[in-house]
């Protein structure tokens, strides 16, 4: 049963991957941790090799659909290692629960903006945004 | 590329990676609304870029972990395989509703999370 509701969570996690860009962790570590029986550490990086793959896939049907600019992936992907370093040795550093919450003012603050800005009349983007070969 | 531009790459793939390392997720909490803002990114473009930017530093922490002995193949299995084909699903979906939605979804994923951290 703890098995059944791990991947349903982890269906869910996917779907989310594929609707708004995430890798799903933010589902794949309450899974581990709840109905798996792992370890916070040991959740987020069992987390971390489920979410490449999940990525990957992904990216691969976004990229069929036209949404993926894969130079600047590649730019991001390839800056993203001094963030993992840095963000490692911040993480031994500073107590977990102020970095919980300054990221929580962080989120709220995001999504705010994004709300502001989807909300706004003209809609989210001018149509020259938008990837070509779609309506 | 521009300078200015490759820059801003620079500062949002730090910015992703920083929060890999932080918490062990992807990223892409931080890299999609990045380049939405920064980089006048359509929502779908933001999406499906961030999901190939995560591949390459979601792999950098697996790797680092997994030399720890922190990683578990079968239990990343377990949710991972689902996952697939909620990723095809949701990629699907995406296609066939309006971008201000996707930004709405997003928006409610940070919410969610964010209480998440809180409580």
């Amino acid at each position: 049963m703890e098995y059944v509701a791990a991947a349903a969570l982890g269906f869910l996690g996917g779907m989310l991957g594929g609707l708004v860009g995430v890798g799903g962790g933010v589902l794949f570590v309450p899974a581990l941790v709840i109905f798996l029986d792992q370890t916070q550490v040991g959740a987020e990086s069992t987390s971390l090799l489920a979410i490449v793959f999940v990525a990957a896939l992904g990216a691969y049907r976004q990229y069929g659909y036209g949404n993926v600019r894969v130079r600047d992936g590649l730019v991001l992907g390839g800056f993203g290692l001094v963030g993992v370093i840095g963000g490692v040795a911040i993480s031994n550093a500073v107590s977990g629960r102020t970095l919980e919450l300054m990221f929580a003012a962080l989120a709220l603050v995001i999504a705010a903006q994004l709300v502001r800005r989807a909300l706004r009349p003209g809609g989210a983007n001018p149509p020259k945004a938008r990837a070509p070969g779609r309506p | 590329m521009p300078r200015d531009r490759l820059l801003k790459l620079l500062l949002i793939g730090t910015a992703g990676g920083l929060f890999s390392g932080l918490f062990g997720v992807g990223g892409g909490t931080i890299i999609v609304p990045l380049l939405i803002f920064w980089l006048a990114y359509g929502e779908r473009e933001a999406t499906g870029t961030s999901l190939a930017a995560i591949v390459i530093i979601g792999a950098y922490g697996a790797v680092a972990q997994a030399l720890y002995g922190n990683v578990n193949p079968g239990d990343a299995a377990v949710v991972g395989i689902p996952a697939l084909a909620g990723v095809v699903a949701g990629a699907a979906v995406q296609q066939r509703i309006p971008e201000r939605l996707v930004a709405l979804l997003f928006a409610a994923l940070l919410v969610a999370t964010a209480a998440q951290f809180i409580f």
